[in-house]
């Protein structure tokens, strides 16, 4: 029996073998708003106060706080005892949505706790305090400059010397009554209080734990199952193999290449492949099922890199070859371009495989409903397209399947795929019992798609006056085992391929081939974080060999407004790239007297050089190429006069909620806290597409938009009717309808729809402007945005070690609907950029994941986090709503180059394999003493 | 129009109303496979000692846990009857100054050895590499007695206990010893504690006198495993500007940390200066043969990171020296 005081209440629980406190708490208690990443140390999620100090609670024994007090996140606000209801938000929590700071939320609690620890410990920390504090509690939407605020200004009011303020964004300079103005995401205070609910913080009674048994083996054919230890083992209720699936085999978002359940005699394509999955009363009795499945594999040669899967005579790991996808991007002649040329330069780029490490793992839960119907609960990017795919894996119609959109504790890309949604319906299915599949985080970093390693060789031809006359790429793609969305991720690398200039020439070529490494599939930048690193090196390449400056460079060629596209696409509004250039430069040029790009020591370490390296992208809005880009959308007036819009697109932390409803509100025009949102359940809220390309505030905000608007018809419609008078003659003025002089508010205009027997809501279905397919010429994409990055770094040239210590950004996003999320995500973005080039590689050798927890694959933390200063470019595209384009990617892309470039200019040093390897830049600086090649 | 029927959701904005979490129904009807069935917390030596003998044989030392817990349920060890929690033994709790030594319980956790006056007086390099362990959630937890009981060849702490010729205070139910810290390891990850019977109980090294100093550093990369490339820790004794006495120790440098005598017999009569300092380097490389780990380095940047710590490490313990104040320098 053990003794523990949570949140000042005490309880009597028997002590559990094995039990961790995070687990006592979230499954015992019911306290989930303590959250578990990694379940490894790294994550600091689990943070709770042990007696005041910060402790994981992920590993940490629960016997060992018997006799203790712990303070969790459902301990901070002030509450009323019954009901337990928040009364008052204690002053961090006030402080992380005043500035907020607070994007998917899933490691919100655990921030919130370390700060909270801080806070106890040193009333008043300074910048220092705050990142030591917090080096090990990761964000991986890295809201960390907005966090270090919010505690600043908490500890201020704890001390009773000051209060909380607003964070310093300014608005946007098209601000009309809600958008453009700063708000409140209105899932917020969920997300302080840990109320927020994430797919593995619901419970259902009779629940299964279900695991799969992966393959380990990269390529090879299984060749027999043996199931018979397994099933012994008490507490199992059902193992399924390939042989029981009785409808679909396969699943995927494009091509349906991925198998559920690999079956005898059928190849296993990569090590995350399932062979079996269990459904058990306890995790610990599926870990055992797991183990105890012996599997028979015949194992044949690793196809681990793109270039050898394009070789004559290798084995074709699909049907289809090995070749996902040829694509190709052809305008002028390019021979004739770098004939013309004066100086033709070319390089190879190397981009590393990537994991979104998303701070909450994949989880499913499945159940059948009272009515027979399939229920799965998840944290998805595309719920219809689950829908679809596990309609099809247990051979129900559409409408017998609901997909019930948890919030997403982050995305990045890489929750589009199918994970543990089949599998979960399927072993609930066979046993009738609701069944969770929660990854651990070695199984997430093991299974899901990653970012595609790419090689990219580049080659431009330019005028002495620093022209382009032609660019030329040729990149091979890794896809891994699955197409997932590698063709497309891919076919945006190779068209952005030659960046956001013009030249009358330009040719690329990409492969994307299959391979026996994990999956590539979507990941913020969706190609394009890629390429822009190899066109912006070699950019940079150039200036240096023609002797101009990189920003003068890039002005000279910068797409404008007339411009045509390397498809050949004219661009007719919205290009603000050289406002964007010119923002970034004149703010570096007003910090740095002389050449900003030229190495200086650093003032109190001459042995550390710093200097500034310079970038652009453009990144497209929305699916383009010919793809039907829709989205539904829903409004619906409640009684009280509020209203509801609804759309299955997701919140990933990327603001979507606040984004619809302040445009509704906009277009209504009500109070922003007049509407609330509803996403991603297949029941109730309409297709949105799906949640990737940047798509979401131009596709389903237009959708919220035109919904809106349609409303407002039908409420003159209805008012009409019933005061016999034109529909012209109604007025829709600040929440009210005015029909002559006589004024309803919308509870009263609710009321009119009962009378009438109308329902107070409407459906609409926004369609995007046409796209053309690449290779046709035309719009291949509605709009584009823009970006200029310049960052700042520091290299220890006794240790090669690199240090970003400031990124200018300046992002053109047509219109800024909700700046202050904005804000956060032009520095995480940033702060992702930057893990790109510095931290992150996804490993394997021979298609084995070596980086396969998260103690091998690091992001950045609050101790590597720069000082960005963000400009927003406004260049209204008219299509857009109020004039808005994509912003989740375009942040991201240009920061990788602008730092390889830094370094560059402050070492001699050209990084053409990502991340940057610290050692190269020290054999660099000190090649005399290096006799050895590094073997890399 | 449509015929759906929405649900409100006032509260979060996304998903369906927000389901109440039941608690878990206990499971009964197996008796799984967990890391431990048993985990017991004594509060003294002679209870950590009895319950070794109660428990025997299947049973483990384990103190913040920070290690053994994550090789336990990452299964990179079987699973073990018992865990003896060690973290709350008072006799293991304590840091004092005895008999011209200083002593450091090894169930202290890292948090406060990097933050104790003495420590930070005596042990400058012990407070600064304990202070880079981890983040301040695992310093809150993990101790020194599991970071020599890990056995890693580049414990940050160990290293620096080590260049501080630090002894061990070693209790099992046959009795108690008295070793040199070398003397616990074996090979890597490998301790010559006899596991599950034997407790380092403490810590000890000679209270320094004015005109000694020590430092710590390390070099780490930004991707990976948060292991040192290298780490390397010094601790000398000038007076009138000679160095009297002085301890080198460096990790990763063989399959256990290792002290650099060649190195600290050079040093051994000489003022710090920059002549010194290269020929010292040359001689660490001649007598240290660094290795290359795939991922993490080459043999030829350790040897290159070994004259940057040096550097480090000896310029920093100079001052430290020759300052009798013994301000800590970071
Ligand atoms: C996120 C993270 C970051 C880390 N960073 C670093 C780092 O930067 N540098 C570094 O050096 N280490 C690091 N570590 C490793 C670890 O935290 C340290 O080695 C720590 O000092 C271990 O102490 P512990 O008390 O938690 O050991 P435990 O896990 O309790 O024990 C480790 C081993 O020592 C034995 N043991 C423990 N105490 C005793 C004792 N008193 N007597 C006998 N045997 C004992 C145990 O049986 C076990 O074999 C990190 C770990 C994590 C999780
Ligand atoms: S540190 Fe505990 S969940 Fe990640
Ligand atoms: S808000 Fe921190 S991980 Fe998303």
């Amino acid at each position: 029996m053990m003794e523990i005081i949570v949140n000042g209440q005490p309880y009597q629980l028997d002590e559990k073998p094995g039990e961790m406190l995070a687990d006592l708490l979230r499954y015992r208690l019911g306290l989930t708003g303590t959250k578990v990443g990694c379940n490894e140390s790294e994550c600091g999620a689990c943070t709770v106060l042990l007696d005041g100090s910060p402790v994981l609670s992920c590993s940490y024994p629960a016997v060992k706080a018997s006799g203790h007090n712990i303070t969790t996140i459902e301990g901070l606000a002030e509450k009323k005892t019954i009901p337990d209801q928040v009364v008052k938000l204690h002053p961090l929590q006030e402080a992380f949505i005043a500035k907020g700071a607070v994007q998917c939320g899933f490691c919100i609690p655990g921030q919130i706790m370390t700060s909270y620890g801080l806070l106890l410990a040193n009333p008043n920390p300074g910048d220092h305090d705050i990142r030591e504090a917090l080096k090990d509690t990761l964000c991986r939407c890295a809201g960390y400059s907005a966090i270090s605020e919010a505690i600043m200004d908490a500890g201020a009011v704890m001390r009773g010397e000051g209060h909380i303020t607003r964070r310093a964004v300014p608005e946007s300079s098209l601000a009309r009554n809600s958008v453009g103005r700063l708000a409140d995401r209105p899932e917020a205070v969920a997300k302080v209080t840990g109320k927020a609910k994430f797919s593995d913080d619901i419970h259902f009674d009779g629940m299964l734990i279900g695991r799969a048994k992966r393959t380990y083996t990269p390529h090879a054919f299984v060749r027999s199952i043996d199931l018979s230890d397994a099933r012994k083992i008490p507490g199992i209720r059902a193992i399924l193999t390939a042989a029981d699936l009785k409808h679909a085999h396969n699943h995927g978002l494009v091509v349906n290449d991925w198998p559920i359940l690999i079956g005898i005699d059928e190849r296993v394509r990569y090590v995350g492949d399932a062979v079996a999955i269990v459904a058990a009363d306890s995790k610990e009795s599926a870990d055992e099922a797991i183990a105890a499945i012996r599997v028979v594999y015949d194992e044949q040669p690793v196809i681990d890199n793109p270039v050898l899967a394009r070789q004559p005579g290798v084995t074709q790991l699909h049907e289809t070859g090995n070749l996902l996808k040829h694509i190709k991007v052809r305008k002028g002649d390019v021979e004739v371009g770098f004939a013309s040329s004066d100086l033709v330069i070319e390089h190879t780029f190397h981009t590393a495989m990537t994991d979104h490490a998303f701070i909450e793992p994949e989880c499913s839960i499945a159940r059948v409903n009272e009515e027979g119907r399939m229920e799965v609960y998840v944290g998805s990017q595309i719920p219809y397209s689950d829908r679809k795919q596990v309609a099809a894996a247990i051979g129900f119609s559409e409408d017998r399947v609901r997909i019930i959109g948890m919030l997403i504790g982050g995305g990045f890309g890489g929750k589009e795929d199918i994970m543990g949604q089949i599998h979960a319906a399927l072993l609930a299915s066979e046993t009738g019992h609701p069944v969770k599949i929660l990854f651990d985080r070695h199984e997430s970093l093991l299974v899901h798609p990653k970012r595609h390693a790419t090689q990219i060789h580049v080659k431009i031809g330019a005028k002495w006056d620093g022209r382009l006359v032609a660019v030329q790429t040729e990149l091979y793609g890794d896809t891994g085992a699955y197409a997932s969305l590698g063709e497309k991720v891919m076919t945006r690398a190779t068209t952005h391929s030659i960046g956001p200039y013009e030249s009358d020439h330009a040719r690329a070529d990409c492969y994307a081939m299959y391979t026996n490494n994990p999956p590539a599939g979507a990941f913020r930048g969706f190609g394009v974080t890629q390429s822009a690193f190899a066109i912006e090196s070699l950019m940079d390449m150039l200036a240096k060999e023609l002797g101009v400056d990189p920003i003068e460079l890039r002005r000279k060629n910068a797409l404008h407004v007339g411009s045509v596209t390397g498809t050949g696409q004219v661009l007719k509004d919205s290009v603000g790239l050289l406002e964007c250039i010119e923002k970034v430069e004149t703010e570096l040029r007003s910090r740095v007297e002389g050449d900003p790009f030229a190495p200086r020591p650093c003032p109190d370490d001459p042995a550390r050089v710093r200097a500034w390296g310079f970038s652009t992208a453009f990144k497209n809005t929305g699916l383009g190429g010919g793809a039907p880009d829709e989205a539904g959308a829903d409004v619906e007036l409640y009684e009280d006069g509020t209203l509801q819009v609804r759309t299955s697109s997701a919140e990933l932390g990327q603001g979507l909620c606040t984004v619809l409803r302040l445009i509704v509100a906009e277009e209504m025009e009500i109070a922003a806290e007049k509407v609330d949102v509803l996403l991603s359940d297949t029941d109730l809220t309409p297709d949105g597409g799906p949640t990737t390309a940047s798509r979401q505030t131009y596709v389903s905000g237009n959708a919220g938009l035109h919904a809106a608007r349609e409303f407002k018809e039908a409420i003159r419609s209805v008012l009409a009717e019933k005061f016999d008078c034109e529909p012209e003659a109604i007025q829709i003025r600040g929440g009210m309808a005015v029909i002559a002089g006589q004024v309803l508010t919308l509870a009263d205009v609710y009321q009119v729809f009962k009378e009438v027997q109308r329902e107070p809501r409407i459906r609409t279905l926004y369609r995007a402007p046409e796209t053309k397919p690449l290779g046709q010429g035309g719009d291949m994409h509605f709009a584009f945005s823009f970006a200029a990055q310049a960052a700042e770094v520091e290299v220890d040239t006794r240790t090669g070690e690199v240090k970003v210590l400031e990124i200018i950004a300046a992002t053109d996003v047509g219109a800024a609907i909700n700046p202050l999320g904005l804000a956060v995500q032009v520095e995480g973005g940033a702060v992702m950029g930057l893990g790109n080039a510095l931290t992150e590689a996804f490993l394997t050798r021979g298609g084995k994941v070596i980086t396969d927890r998260m103690a091998r694959y690091r992001i950045p933390s609050i101790t590597h986090t720069p000082e960005v200063t963000s400009f927003i470019v406004e260049h209204p595209v008219a299509s857009g709503p109020f004039g808005a384009k994509g912003v989740g990617e375009i942040v991201s892309i240009p920061t990788t180059p602008a730092i390889t470039n830094a370094i560059f200019n402050a070492t001699g040093y050209r990084v053409d394999h990502l991340p940057v390897d610290q050692e190269l830049v020290a054999r660099h600086i000190h090649a005399s003493k290096f006799v050895k090649p590094a073997d890399q | 129009m449509d015929s759906v029927v929405a649900a409100r959701n006032p509260g979060d904005g996304v998903g369906p109303d927000a389901r109440p979490v039941e608690k878990c129904r206990l499971i009964t009807s197996t008796d799984p496979m967990t890391a431990w069935k048993q985990y017991y917390l004594p509060q003294t030596l002679s209870e950590a000692i009895q319950t070794i003998n109660s428990c025997n044989p299947s049973c483990l030392i384990i103190s913040g846990g920070t290690d053994l817990l994550l090789e336990l349920t990452q299964r990179h060890r079987p699973a073990v009857e018992n865990l003896i929690d060690v973290s709350r033994v008072i006799e293991m709790s304590a840091i004092e100054e005895r008999d011209g030594r200083l002593f450091i319980g090894a169930a202290v956790p890292l948090k406060h050895v990097a933050a104790n006056p003495l420590v930070n007086k005596h042990a400058q390099a012990l407070a600064e590499s304990t202070g880079q362990i981890g983040g301040p959630q695992v310093r809150a937890v993990g101790t020194l007695g599991g970071n020599v009981g890990h056995a890693l060849p580049a414990g940050d702490g160990a290293i620096s206990l080590l260049a501080l010729d630090a002894w061990a205070t070693i209790t099992s139910p046959q009795g108690t010893r008295h070793v040199p810290l070398l003397d616990l390891y074996t090979g890597p990850g490998v301790s010559s504690l006899i596991p599950g019977q034997e407790i380092i109980v403490n810590f000890d090294i000679p209270v320094h006198q004015a005109g000694t100093g020590s430092a710590f550093s390390r070099v780490m990369r930004p991707q990976g495993v948060a292991l040192p490339v290298i780490n390397m820790a010094a601790w000398i004794t000038v007076d009138k500007a000679i160095i009297q006495q002085a301890s080198i120790a460096v990790g990763p440098a063989g399959p256990i940390p290792r002290r650099a005598q060649g190195l600290e017999k050079f040093l051994t009569g000489k003022t710090f200066g920059s002549s010194v300092l290269a020929e010292g380097q040359r001689i660490l490389l001649e007598e240290v043969k660094f290795r290359s780990s795939p991922l993490r380095a080459t043999a030829e940047y350790r040897d290159h990171l070994a004259g940057v710590l040096l550097e480090r490490v000896l310029t920093s313990a100079w001052h430290r020296a020759v300052d009798t104040s013994y301000a800590r320098v970071s």
